[in-house]
C-alpha cells in the first residue's frame, strides 16, 4: 500500500535528523503523537506540533513521559499509528509502557535521540549508551525491534520502516538515533507517496463470534481488532490466554512469553538489515552502528590506503541482532573491532556470536564526542600485527 | 384497565430472582429491601455462603433495589403488572 | 424459581464470574450501577470503552463485556485520553481505585482535568491499597491503621472532589455504594456530558480496611454510609473532606461547561491556520 499523500512532503530538503524523523512518521501515516520535551529530541515534537494539524493529525504535549508512552497506546488501540519521542531520562520513565506494549502487542514507535548518561548526563552530546536499555530495559522477558540510523536521510526512510515493522509484528519499535544524527543537517530526499511502501496491522479476517484477540496467526502475530467494532476485546498487561483474559498459570505464561519472544527471534531474517563494506577479503571487520558507522568509514579508507584488509559491518537494525551473518564472518576473519559510544554493550553480542572463532575487541568511548578514526585504526593495526 | 383498578388497589406485584450459587453472602439485599421480602437462608451454597431466600413475596414491589445492591449480580427484582398477568391467565384458560 | 438472567448480564463477561472481589466489597455494586446506567441510557456496547488501572477496582475492565483495557498502575487516564483522541466518537470511561488514580496516577488526573480531556472517571475510594494487603493510600483517613501505618496514618488525606474541582473537572460528584440510584443517575449524567467528569464512590473494603480498623464487615460499612451520609448538592468541595467514621457529604457538587481538549484544540489551531487546518475528525477515523 502506498502512503497517504497528505503526510508526504515530497521533494528535496535540507533537514536535520530530528526533523527528518518527524517527516518519516507523517509519511508513514502517524496521526497521533503524544510527547514531552527533552534535549536532544525536542525538535521532533516541535515539528510534529507544527506539521500534524495540517495533515489531519493530533499532537498533545502530555504532563510527562509516562503519560506520553501510555497515551499513544490508547490511540494505537483506537486504530491509529502512533509514536512518542524522548531521550535517555525520558525513555527510562517510558520503560513501564514499553513492557506493556510488548505484552499487549500494541504497535508503536519510540524515538530515542540518545545523549550521554547515566542519569541527566550530557544532555546536548552524543552517546550510544541506551542500546541494552532499548533491548531489555523493562522487566521480564520480551523482544523489541531497534533501528539505528546514521543520517537524516535514513531518519526519514527508517522511521517509515519502523512504523511498518511495528504494524507487521505488533511490537514496540525503538528508533535509536543519537544526538549527532539528530542534530546533523543534510540533504533529505522525500519521494512521491506512491514510491513509499506502507504496511498496516492485520485486521480480523474470520467471523466475529469466533475471533480471539490473542490467537496467533502463521507469523505468530495475532490479528488486531479495532475498538468499537463489536469484538469486545479485553487487553491486559497480566499474563493472558488467547481470549485476552488473565490466567495465572505457568503453562499460559510459557505459551505467551515464548511466542512474544519467538515472533521476533525466529523471524529475524525478515527484520534484520545490514550493510557491509569491503568485507570479501577482510581479515578484520569493524562492527559499528549509528553515527559510529560513519566515523569508521574514514578508518576503513585509511586502513585500505595502508593495504590493510579491513571491512565494515553495520547492523542497521540492531535488535534483533544479525546472528547468522556475524557467525559466518567469525569463521572468515581474524577479529571484530567494535567501537561504540558506550563502555561495551553491543560488543557483548558480537563476542558471544564469535564464540572464540574470531577475537572481539571493544573500542569504548564514554560519550560526549565521537571516536577519532585514527584511534580505531590503531586498534585494527594492533590486531593485524 | 378501569376494571382491574376496581378489583385491586395494587397495579403491580413483584418477583425476585435469586442465583444462590453466585451469592457471596454480603447480606446487602436483605438489609436494604424496603419491604423486607428477603431473609438469610438456613443452609449455605457450594462456596459456603448463606444466600438470601424469599421470606415474604407478597410484600415485594419489584423495585429491584436488591438487584442494584448486589455486588455479585446474583439477585434482581421485576415489577409485574397485575392486569397483564390476569389477562395472560385468562388466555391460558 | 426460574434460572436467573439478570438484565445487567448483557454488559458483563459472565464467563469470568464469580469476580475476584471479596464478600461485602462494594466494587461489584459500582459495576452493577454502571451496567444499569448503560441500560437506562440505551448505550450500545460498541459506543464505549472501559479503561482501568491496577488494583482491586482495576479489575473492573476484565468483567465488562465491552472493549476494555486493563492498563498499568496509575495510567488509565492517559491511556483513555489517547483512546479518546483517536476515537472521538466513543465514550471512554475510566474505572479505577483511589490508590491508582490519585496516588501513582495523581499527576495524570490533575492534568486530564486541567485540559478537560473528554473521559469519565469513576474513582472507587476504599481508603486503602487492598490488593496488596492494606497499605496506606492517598485518602487514608488520619489515625486509620494500615500495614504501612501501623500506629495510625499521620499525613493529610486528599479530598477528592476538591482536587477534581480545583483542577478543572466539569462534573464532580460523590456517592457511596449505599446510594445506588443516585450513583447510577450520576454515571449516566457524566457519560452524557462532554469533558472531564469525576465521580468518587466511597466503597467498603471489609477484608482489609474495615477489619484492620475494627469497623466491622461490609454490611456495617453500608449502614454507616446510610446513617452518616448527607446529600448536599452543590456543596463547596473544600468542605467535603472525610474523617475516619465521620460524616460523609455526598451529592453532585460541580456541573459546568467549558471546551474539551479537542474542542479547544480545534478552536485555537483552526483560528490560526484557517484553511490549512485539517481537523482530525474529518480525516476518517478507522471504524
Amino acid at each position: 500500500m502506498s502512503a497517504d499523500p497528505k503526510g508526504v512532503l515530497t521533494g528535496v530538503h535540507f533537514l536535520d535528523g530530528d526533523h527528518a524523523c518527524c517527516e518519516g512518521a507523517l509519511a508513514a501515516g502517524c496521526r497521533v503523537v503524544f510527547g514531552y520535551p527533552i534535549t536532544p529530541s525536542t525538535e521532533v515534537v516541535e515539528r510534529i506540533a507544527r506539521r500534524i494539524p495540517t495533515v489531519g493529525g493530533v499532537f498533545v504535549q502530555m504532563e510527562d513521559e509516562i503519560a506520553s508512552s501510555i497515551a499513544i497506546q490508547g490511540a494505537a488501540w483506537g486504530g491509529q499509528k502512533v509514536m512518542t519521542v524522548s531521550s535517555g531520562p525520558g525513555i527510562s520513565l517510558m520503560m513501564e509502557h514499553i513492557g506493556y506494549a510488548a505484552m499487549t502487542e500494541t504497535p508503536c514507535v519510540f524515538i530515542n535521540v540518545q545523549r550521554a548518561g547515566p542519569s541527566t548526563g550530557l544532555p546536548t552530546l552524543a552517546a550510544q549508551g541506551d542500546m541494552m536499555q532499548a533491548r531489555w530495559g523493562s522487566h521480564g522477558d520480551y523482544e523489541i525491534i531497534a533501528i539505528s540510523p546514521n543520517s537524516p536521510q535514513e531518519c526519514f526512510e527508517l522511521t517509515v520502516h519502523a512504523f511498518n515493522l511495528a504494524e507487521r509484528f505488533r511490537v514496540p519499535v525503538m528508533f535509536m538515533m543519537d544526538e549527532s544524527v539528530g542534530h546533523m543537517t543534510e540533504r533529505v530526499v522525500i519521494p512521491n507517496p506512491e514510491q513509499l511502501k506502507i504496511e498496516n496491522r492485520q485486521p480480523p479476517t474470520g467471523p466475529k463470534e469466533e475471533f480471539l484477540a490473542y490467537r496467533p496467526k502463521k507469523n505468530m502475530v495475532p490479528e488486531m481488532a479495532p475498538v468499537g467494532a463489536g469484538y469486545k476485546i479485553h487487553v491486559t498487561g497480566l499474563t493472558h490466554d488467547e481470549r485476552g483474559y488473565p490466567v495465572m498459570t505457568p503453562e499460559v505464561q510459557h505459551g505467551l512469553v515464548v511466542r512474544l519472544v519467538d515472533k521476533i527471534r525466529k523471524q529475524r531474517d525478515q527484520i534484520c538489515i545490514n550493510e557491509e563494506e569491503q568485507i570479501e577479503d577482510a581479515e578484520v571487520v569493524i562492527v559499528a552502528y549509528g553515527i559510529t558507522s560513519r566515523v569508521v568509514l574514514r578508518t576503513l579508507q585509511m586502513a585500505r590506503d595502508k593495504g590493510l584488509k579491513v571491512g565494515v559491518f553495520r547492523p542497521v537494525v540492531v535488535w534483533p541482532f544479525p546472528e547468522e551473518r556475524l557467525r559466518q564472518l567469525a569463521k572468515q576473519v581474524k577479529a571484530f573491532v567494535v567501537p561504540e559510544l558506550n563502555l561495551g554493550q553491543v560488543v557483548l553480542e558480537v563476542e558471544r556470536i564469535a564464540a572464540g572463532d574470531a577475537k572481539t575487541i571493544l573500542v569504548p568511548h564514554a560519550g560526549g564526542g565521537l571516536h577519532d578514526p585514527l584511534q580505531i585504526l590503531q586498534v585494527v593495526e594492533e590486531v593485524l600485527r | 384497565m378501569a376494571a382491574s383498578k376496581k378489583n385491586s388497589k395494587r397495579k403491580f406485584r413483584g418477583e425476585v430472582y435469586i442465583d444462590q450459587e453466585r451469592c457471596k453472602g454480603c447480606g446487602f439485599c436483605i438489609e436494604f429491601c424496603p419491604t423486607h421480602v428477603l431473609a438469610l437462608a438456613d443452609s449455605f451454597n457450594q462456596k459456603g455462603y448463606y444466600p438470601p431466600v424469599i421470606a415474604d413475596i407478597e410484600a415485594c414491589t419489584g423495585c429491584d433495589l436488591c438487584g442494584m445492591y448486589c455486588p455479585d449480580f446474583a439477585i434482581y427484582g421485576v415489577k409485574i403488572r397485575l392486569d397483564v398477568v390476569q389477562e395472560e391467565a385468562n388466555h391460558e384458560c | 424459581m426460574s434460572k436467573a438472567t439478570n438484565p445487567v448480564e448483557s454488559y458483563l463477561r459472565m464467563d469470568r464470574m464469580p469476580s475476584i472481589w471479596c464478600p461485602g466489597c462494594g466494587i461489584g455494586i459500582v459495576v452493577n450501577c454502571f451496567a444499569r446506567a448503560l441500560q437506562q441510557m440505551g448505550v450500545d456496547h460498541d459506543e464505549l470503552a472501559v479503561v482501568s488501572g491496577i488494583g482491586c477496582t482495576g479489575r473492573i475492565a476484565g468483567y465488562v463485556d465491552i472493549d476494555s483495557f486493563h492498563t498499568t498502575h496509575g495510567r488509565p487516564i492517559p491511556f483513555a485520553t489517547g483512546l479518546k483522541v483517536a476515537r472521538p466518537d466513543l465514550k471512554v470511561i475510566v474505572m479505577s481505585g483511589e490508590g491508582d488514580l490519585v496516588s501513582i496516577g495523581g499527576n495524570h488526573l490533575i492534568h486530564a482535568a486541567r485540559r478537560n480531556s473528554d473521559v469519565k472517571v469513576i474513582c472507587v475510594n476504599n481508603f486503602t491499597y487492598a490488593m496488596t494487603g492494606g497499605q496506606a493510600g492517598p485518602t487514608a483517613p488520619r489515625h486509620s491503621i494500615a500495614t504501612t501505618a501501623p500506629y495510625g496514618s499521620f499525613d493529610k488525606p486528599f479530598n477528592l472532589p476538591f482536587l477534581a474541582d480545583s483542577t478543572g473537572a466539569v462534573y464532580v460528584a460523590r456517592w457511596t455504594t449505599y446510594h445506588v440510584r443516585q450513583l447510577t443517575r450520576s454515571m449516566a449524567e457524566a457519560m452524557s456530558k462532554p469533558g472531564f467528569c469525576f465521580i468518587e464512590v466511597i466503597s467498603p473494603c471489609p477484608t482489609i480496611f474495615s477489619r484492620r480498623n475494627r469497623l466491622g464487615d461490609g454490611l456495617d460499612a453500608m449502614r454507616y454510609y446510610k446513617n452518616s451520609s448527607k446529600v448536599v448538592n452543590g456543596a463547596n468541595t473544600r468542605m467535603v473532606g472525610l474523617d475516619l467514621n465521620g460524616p460523609i457529604i455526598v451529592g453532585k457538587f460541580i456541573d459546568r461547561d467549558r471546551p474539551t481538549l479537542l474542542e479547544a484544540m480545534d478552536e485555537e489551531i483552526g483560528s490560526k491556520l484557517g484553511k490549512r487546518y485539517v481537523p482530525y475528525a474529518t480525516t476518517g477515523v478507522q471504524r
